[in-house]
This record gives C-alpha cells, sequence and structure tokens, in this order.
C-alpha cells in the first residue's frame, strides 16, 4: 500500500504501485488539471509539485512518492500571482499544456524570484507548448515576479 | 483546409455567409440543443419552449439556433465552431452579445453538438469568422429589435423610441427601462423581422469587438478545470489503447492476447476490423486492449503479440521517395497556371537560374492526443470527442455502426490543439466500435507514439523552380513545379495529382508580373494516410517561391524587399484564371475576395517599415529575411531576424504584417499571430517525418522536434492592418512566409542557401 499526500489530503493506493504518478491522479483521484502529452517525460505537460519542487508525473511510479506531498493545479485558490498573471497577459490558446506551465512557473518563481531571461528560458525549455505561447508565458512569469517585462 | 467532409465529393459543405439566412432562421426540429442548453421556460430568442412543442408556433417564429434568453435574463450563446485555441468559442459569441447589446457578464457560451442545423461545424480552413460573422451579427440584431419591439408594446409606445443598452431596452422619454428576461416572454410572442429590416452597430457602437472579452474557457484552463477530449468521461466506461499497423494499409493476420490479459485491470482484448476502400476518416483497424484506467491500457498494450501482413508500403522508404519527387519535379507535369511561352523567354534570357526545395512528411502533434469517449446504446452512440468536426464525426460513426447520421450524438469537448489532426475522426469511430464490441462506453486514448507514427500527415513535396533573367537580373520567364502525395488520396483520388485546393493554395495564383510563366505538377503516389495540417500546401508552395525569390534577388544585387515589390508589380486586383480548373480561392468568389496585389505590398511595406529593414544589419552570423504570401485570403509578410552559432539558430525577432479584412477579438488574432511564428518556426528548422520500410521512424517529442520556448522567435511583432475588407483567414496564413523567411535570413546570415527543411539538417552538415 502506498501512502501519500495530495493538494493536502491523506491518500493511500492498494494497487499496483507501479502506476505513474500521472495515471493515479487523473483516472483514480480524477484529478484530470494534470495532462498527458508523452508519457516520457519529454513534454512537462504532466507537471505537478512533489515536495515543492516540479516534477514530471507521467514516468513517475507511485511507489517513489510513497510519504511525499503531491500537488497539483487543483491545489491552486485560481488566486495565485502565477494565475492570475497568465489571465492577465491571455496566455493560454487551446490551454491543455498551461497547467504544466503554470506549475512550472510556480515552482521556478520559488528558487528564483526574479528570474533572468536565460533562466525563464532554461527552466520551462521542458514544457512544450505547441500553439506558441511562450511569448506570453514568459511575460506572465516576468509580471508575476514584478520584474519588467 | 475545409470542405472535405468524410464524403467530400457528396457533400461539399458550405458555411454560412450567403447560405446563413437559410441555416439560422430554419425552425428548429429537435430539441436536443434545447434540453442541453436550456432550463425549463427558457427563450430561445424570444420563442418560448413550451412554444417548440407546437409546429404551428414553430411556424410562426424564425429562432436562430445560436441564442436564447433565460427568463432570469441570462443570454446563451451557442458556440458551433470547436475550440482548439484560435479563440472562436469567444469571438463569435462576443459579436452576437454586441450586436445583442447584452451585459457579457450575463451571457454564457455553450458549446453545441454536432447538428447540420448549425450549417459547417468544420472547425478548420481559417473560416469560423468569415463564414459566421454576419450570422451572428443578425441573430444578435434580430434579437435587440424583438426585445425593443416587446418594450414598445408594453409601454405602448412607438418601437422607434425604445433602444436596447446593455442588456435593458430603455424608454428615455418616460424614463422606463426594462430587463432582458422581463421582455423575452413578451418578444417571444412577436415575429421575427426580416433580415433585411435589421440595423446593425456601427463600429464606433461596438461594445466588445476590437475592445475583446475575456477569454470563455481561459479561466478553467488556467485552473486545471477545462474539459478536454482525455479528460471526458461516461458512467462505468473502459479505457481502450489500441495497437494499428505499424505500416499504413498493413492487415492484421492473428493476435495473442495472453499475456495481455494478466496485466492488473485489462477487461478485455478486441480486434477492430482493417478499413475497407480508401481509408477516409475510417478507423484504421488493429487490437484493442480495453482496462479500468488509462495505464493498465497502455501496460497490457505492451504485452500484446499481434503478426501484420504490412502489404505494398512496407517497402516504402522516404529517402529514396524524396529522390522520386526530385526526379520528377525535373520532368514536365500538368499544367496548372500559364502565360505567355515559357520556353522562349527561357532560350531568350541573358542569364538562367535554377533549384530544387523539398519539405518533409510532418506530424500534427497536438499536445493532447486524439481522444474521445464513447457509448453504444440502443442503436444510438453518444459520444464527447476533442474534435473540430463533430458532423464528420456523426457521418463516420454513423457508417462504421451502420446506423443513421442523426442517431450519433456528439458532444465537442475542448481541444488541447487541433491544426488539422482533429477533423478527422478515425479515433471517434474506434471508440464507437469498441464500446459496441464490449457492451460499455469506452474511452480511446491514443499514445504519444500512436500519434506521431500513425498520423494523417502533411505531406512531403518537391519543388523544382527555374527562372530565364534579363541583364538586370529580372525574371522574362518562370518555370515553376511541385510533386507531392495528394490529400486527395484520403479519400480514393489515385490520379496522383494535386487537387484543386492544393493548386490554389500558393501554386496555380502566382500574383508576379513575369510574361512568362507557367506552373506544372507532377504525380506522386502516398504510402502514409495524407491529411491538412495548419496552412497546408500554402507551406511547401511558399518555401520554395519565397525562397526563389530571395536567390534572384541576391543574383541581381537587389534588396529582397525591393524585388518583391518589382516582382508584384503596380497595385491591382488579379483575375486568377488557372488551366485545367478553377481558381479554388477557398471557394470565395474573386469578386469578392480578390487577390489584391497592392493589399500584399501594404504588407510588405508595412514589415520593412517596422522591423528597420532598411537599416538591418547583416554578417557574422547575424542577418534578415524576407517573405510575403497570400493564403486564407489573408496577406502576410513576415521580416525574421537570426543570429546562427554552427548549427545553433537564435531568432530574437520576427516581424509579421497581416492584412486579413475585418478583425474582431484583436487579442486573439494576435495571440494566433504568435503561434503560428512559432508554429511556423517549428516546421522550418526542426520538424521531420522520416519513414524506413513503410515505418515511421519518430515516435515522440525526442525525435519528432517542435519549437520549445528557447527555439521560438523571443519576440514576435504582429503589425495588423486595419481594414474594411470582408473578413479572412486568421489561424492560418501566418504560417507559411514564415520558413523562407528564416531560411533567406539564414543565407543573409551565412552565405549558406538551404533548400530542404527542416533547416537544421543542412546546418549540421
Amino acid at each position: 500500500m502506498v501512502q501519500l499526500t495530495v493538494n493536502g489530503l491523506p491518500r493511500s493506493f492498494e494497487g499496483d504501485p507501479e502506476i505513474p504518478l500521472l495515471w493515479y491522479l487523473r483516472d483514480l483521484l480524477d484529478l484530470t488539471g494534470t495532462k498527458y502529452g508523452c508519457g516520457m517525460g519529454l513534454c512537462g505537460a504532466c507537471t505537478v509539485h512533489v515536495d515543492g519542487k516540479a516534477t514530471r508525473s507521467c514516468l513517475l511510479p507511485l511507489k517513489s512518492v510513497a510519504g511525499k506531498s503531491v500537488e497539483t493545479i487543483e491545489a491552486l485558490n485560481g488566486q495565485h500571482p502565477v494565475q492570475i498573471a497568465w489571465m492577465e497577459g491571455n496566455v493560454p490558446q487551446c490551454g491543455y499544456c498551461q497547467s504544466g506551465q503554470i506549475m512550472q512557473a510556480i515552482a521556478l518563481l520559488k528558487e528564483k524570484p526574479k528570474p533572468t531571461d536565460q533562466e525563464i528560458d532554461s527552466a520551462m525549455q521542458g514544457v512544450i507548448c505547441r500553439c506558441g505561447t511562450y511569448q506570453r508565458i514568459r511575460g506572465a512569469i516576468k509580471s508575476a515576479a514584478g520584474v519588467k517585462a | 483546409m475545409r470542405n472535405l467532409s468524410a464524403h467530400p465529393r457528396r457533400h461539399q459543405e458550405r458555411g454560412g455567409g450567403e447560405g446563413m439566412s437559410r441555416v439560422s432562421f430554419r425552425t428548429l426540429d429537435r430539441r436536443t440543443f434545447l434540453k442541453y442548453t436550456f432550463g425549463t421556460g427558457a427563450l430561445i430568442l424570444g420563442t418560448h419552449v413550451e412554444g417548440w412543442a407546437s409546429d404551428a408556433d414553430n411556424a410562426a417564429f424564425h429562432p436562430s439556433v445560436y441564442l436564447g434568453i433565460e427568463p432570469n435574463g441570462d443570454v446563451i450563446i451557442v458556440a458551433h465552431r470547436s475550440e482548439m485555441g484560435t479563440g472562436s468559442k469567444s469571438t463569435l459569441p462576443m459579436v452576437v452579445a454586441d450586436e445583442l447589446e447584452a451585459d457579457w457578464n450575463r451571457v454564457r457560451v455553450e458549446q453545441a453538438i454536432g447538428d447540420e442545423k448549425y450549417g459547417s461545424q468544420n472547425t478548420d480552413g481559417s473560416c469560423s469568422i468569415r463564414d459566421f460573422v454576419d450570422a451572428m451579427k443578425v441573430a444578435g440584431a434580430t434579437a435587440r429589435k424583438m426585445l425593443e419591439q416587446a418594450a414598445a408594446e408594453k409601454w405602448s409606445v412607438p418601437a422607434a423610441e425604445c433602444q436596447a443598452r446593455n442588456h435593458e431596452v430603455v424608454h428615455a422619454k418616460s424614463n422606463r427601462k426594462a430587463g432582458y428576461g422581463e421582455l423575452a416572454p413578451l418578444a417571444a410572442k412577436l415575429s421575427a423581422p426580416e433580415k433585411d429590416s435589421l440595423k446593425f452597430k456601427s463600429p464606433a457602437e461596438y461594445r466588445y469587438i476590437h475592445k475583446n472579452v475575456p477569454v470563455v474557457h481561459q479561466k478553467d484552463v488556467c485552473e486545471g478545470k477545462g474539459t478536454f477530449g482525455i479528460d471526458a468521461k461516461m458512467p462505468g466506461m473502459l479505457v481502450a489503447s489500441v495497437e494499428h499497423s505499424p505500416v499504413y494499409g498493413g492487415t492484421m493476420i492473428s493476435f495473442d492476447a495472453t499475456e495481455a490479459k494478466k496485466v492488473p485491470g485489462v477487461r478485455d482484448v478486441i480486434a477492430i476490423d482493417r478499413f475497407k476502400g480508401p481509408h477516409n476518416f475510417q478507423a484504421l483497424g488493429g487490437v484493442a486492449v480495453l482496462a479500468d484506467h488509462t495505464w493498465a491500457a497502455m501496460e497490457g498494450r505492451k504485452k500484446l503479440k499481434v503478426t501484420w501482413d504490412s502489404g505494398p508500403n512496407a517497402t516504402y522508404d522516404s529517402d529514396k521517395y524524396r529522390e522520386q519527387l526530385i526526379a520528377t519535379a525535373r520532368q514536365p507535369g500538368k499544367v496548372v497556371a500559364q502565360r505567355g511561352d515559357v520556353e522562349a523567354g527561357l532560350a531568350a534570357a541573358a542569364k538562367t537560374h535554377e533549384a530544387v526545395y523539398t519539405t518533409p512528411l510532418l506530424s500534427h502533434a497536438p499536445m493532447e492526443p486524439p481522444a474521445a469517449v464513447a457509448e453504444f446504446k440502443d442503436g444510438k452512440v453518444i459520444c464527447h470527442a476533442a474534435t473540430q468536426n463533430p458532423q464528420a464525426v456523426q457521418e463516420t460513426v454513423a457508417l462504421a455502426m451502420g446506423i443513421e447520421k442523426k442517431d450519433v450524438i456528439c458532444h465537442v469537448t475542448l481541444l488541447g490543439g487541433g491544426f488539422g489532426r482533429k477533423s478527422k475522426p478515425d479515433y471517434v469511430a474506434e471508440a464507437a466500435i469498441l464500446s459496441k464490441k464490449a457492451g460499455k462506453p469506452v474511452k480511446v486514448v491514443w499514445t504519444r507514439e500512436d500519434d506521431i507514427r500513425t498520423d494523417f500527415y502533411h505531406s512531403t513535396a518537391g519543388m523544382y523552380m527555374k527562372a530565364g533573367l534579363d541583364a538586370g537580373g529580372q525574371p522574362t520567364a518562370w518555370l515553376q513545379r511541385s510533386v507531392f502525395p495528394s490529400i486527395g488520396t484520403t479519400f480514393g483520388d489515385e490520379s496522383g495529382y494535386g487537387m484543386e485546393l492544393e493548386m490554389g493554395m500558393g501554386w496555380n495564383d502566382l500574383p508576379f508580373n513575369i510574361p512568362n510563366h507557367r506552373a506544372e505538377n507532377g504525380q506522386a503516389k502516398n504510402h502514409v494516410r495524407i491529411g491538412w495540417l495548419r496552412a497546408v500546401a500554402n507551406v511547401y508552395h511558399a518555401f520554395a517561391i519565397h525562397s526563389f525569390v530571395d536567390e534572384l534577388a541576391h543574383l541581381a544585387g537587389k534588396d529582397p524587399v525591393e524585388y518583391s515589390l518589382g516582382l508584384l508589380g503596380p497595385g491591382r486586383k488579379l483575375e486568377i484564371t488557372p488551366v485545367g480548373m478553377k481558381y479554388w480561392n477557398h471557394d470565395q468568389d474573386q469578386s469578392k475576395y480578390p487577390f489584391d496585389t497592392a493589399r500584399l505590398r501594404n504588407v510588405i511595406d508595412t514589415v520593412a517599415q517596422e522591423s528597420g529593414w532598411a537599416k538591418r544589419s547583416k554578417g557574422n552570423g547575424h542577418g534578415w529575411g524576407f517573405a510575403a504570401h497570400r493564403s486564407f485570403l489573408t496577406y502576410v509578410a513576415v521580416a525574421t531576424e537570426v543570429e546562427v552559432t554552427g548549427n545553433r539558430v537564435r531568432i530574437p525577432n520576427m516581424h509579421i504584417a497581416v492584412d486579413a479584412g475585418q478583425t474582431f477579438h484583436l487579442d486573439r488574432v494576435h495571440s494566433q499571430l504568435e503561434g503560428a511564428c512559432v508554429f511556423g518556426t517549428s516546421l522550418a528548422m526542426l520538424s521531420e517525418i522520416s519513414v524506413k520500410q513503410g515505418k515511421v521512424v519518430q515516435s515522440n517529442f525526442h525525435n519528432y522536434q517542435v519549437a520549445r520556448i528557447a527555439e521560438a522567435p523571443v519576440k514576435v511583432h504582429v503589425h495588423l492592418i486595419q481594414s474594411d475588407a470582408p473578413p479572412a483567414g486568421i489561424g492560418e496564413p501566418g504560417v507559411p512566409p514564415v520558413a523562407p523567411s528564416i531560411a533567406n535570413a539564414i543565407f543573409a546570415a551565412t552565405g549558406k542557401r538551404l533548400r530542404d527543411l527542416p533547416l537544421r539538417k543542412g546546418l549540421r552538415a
């Protein structure tokens, strides 16, 4: 049995502990804000926080997060400064990758509250947006950080 | 791309436009929509829901299918086009709300199910605004007039004295007001006014148009609450992962599911028959593993043992095929446009120049792979699908199940990207077929590998270009040949030639003022499914033509922008007259949407001015490139700055000037053009599908590369021309000039002429 915390709630799972965190969240907890994009940790659509760190959930066996705290996009109340910056900047187009983008950006700003362009690119490089919203993502991160665009 | 339904020869779908009066005012004959959308007592453009039960009442009213007003004043606007990121779900309802004088905060936008009563729902071909904005204006203005009339009757005053303003009707003389909710039941008793009697707002009166409204799905997706196809659920459903033939057209001989069935959570393994005849949008066929959850289905599938008869495409090798395309392009093909005498022009030229360009197969790779859930029950199918074309879902599923189209109810989810892939509902057919066999709802989720290895690919192409030049370097003769496997092959066209629409996408409509000109098209066979991808044939045609123009400009020692303007000649409306076919022009009359070189010149001038083209620096790995192209009835010029270090290309700035006629939601227009520059950069620099022994080599984002944040242009500058011309396309036309502008910039920066996409391969060499 795997025990963990998801969005502040204690959870336990008695099924195959090899199930990737992504599919546990999506199919068993119905937290579908976290997206499948590649299944290989290549696109970042599945990014969640594990003990506060941005983590790709699509390859991560549930057993490896035993005892840890997982946060998904659903844990945010919609009023997070990064979410607000995203909405003010009208970042999303289709919106599919944006949960991952937002979770990645929040983790970046935790580590680097005033990121440079290079630090933004380096942190966000792992999260693909096929619609091409990168310019607005960069702008929204700067806006949330209160740095000059 | 548009007008390709599941049976393109039979169903030439029309959008709205002139046809809208027929479509939008047709009496609603089905109540499914009402059941899902409106509460009891709701009013559909002034019509009581109860009234729908009576044919007499129906005949008395002419309600719009796009609009209803609840008794509490809530305005419900139906979005009948799919939302895949373009903003059509926000823009079209915004136009209704503006004409209605509705308070946007009291507007609820509901996604339509698939139903032909809405007109075309095929969200493709950059035509949502072009084809439907008038219908939206009519819906809003009709309701506004009826509400004003209702207030006038209520107060016994002339209707002309009553004015709808921000969700209420005001009679200024007597200082009376009534809300839309209060007036709706009264308006319901009125006859709808004739379209000719409607008064539309002037631009100065617009409340939302040009000022934007919040994007309808934005808050949801920022909070992880948006429902995409992959998120859709039905009670008791199983999730399926489907193994397809690794070679296009292969047939399953046998399979062994023993090990697959041992995976915990796997419930069933079911074969799907191979498609019959042209693949069309049919399910390809294969073997599906059905399980309690997605991971179990995927794990079970890994344990499947399937034996395939790969068929004749097992010898397909994309490198060898590319050589064939080039060889064909070097030979005379079918003439599709002609003027003067090219041979004589070439013979008399002071100098000739020729070049061959190639582009590879491309996969759409939307971030959400194809996904849909369906339930077959009592001879009907209900499905929830990430689809660009719910009516094609109805047709395709109906055909697969042997039922009537009307018995397929297709709910449209948000789409995690589309780019043309999700116009083709093979994956929805899979879900329906599996549901019937499993006796339960089934959600089909394609893996990224399925998506990249089993796509309807953007066609690979070879283009041969030859120009005869006078002593000043101006072309006096111009020959162009294009060869590619056509989208027509998907629908059984085995002629080997491009379709009228592919020729009309930047090939038989060369706007240059050259006395001797000929465009040709050679034959090519398909060995994979060919489909349409954002901007379609314009992508490879624009790459060849505008790279070649840049080559000629440099040969002549002229500035590429000046040289292009010289080729275009004076601003004028061209009459395009291809050979052997009509000019496609997106099914629009050239009288309404002419090819106007003045507008192309204007975007070129604009991009040159805004980018500081005349003062640009070059050399030492730094340079600027330019290209301008009309597609989807829209005029676009792009100027790109590159910094080349070894094989790495950084794009600090990309300027894009666009004349798309009238535009409405400016923020979504800008976002589409920003996105087009990134999409164009992906296909210019990075993306390639290659095939060995009939099998696609690439499988996921490590080897099918698309632009990430650092590869994308750092800054896209959008310059939108203010125009009163009829609205044209936005989603796609930004893409075609991007690749040639980058290739031309790399030439300016390095002196290296790259004629094959993706360009990174030429830099590595």
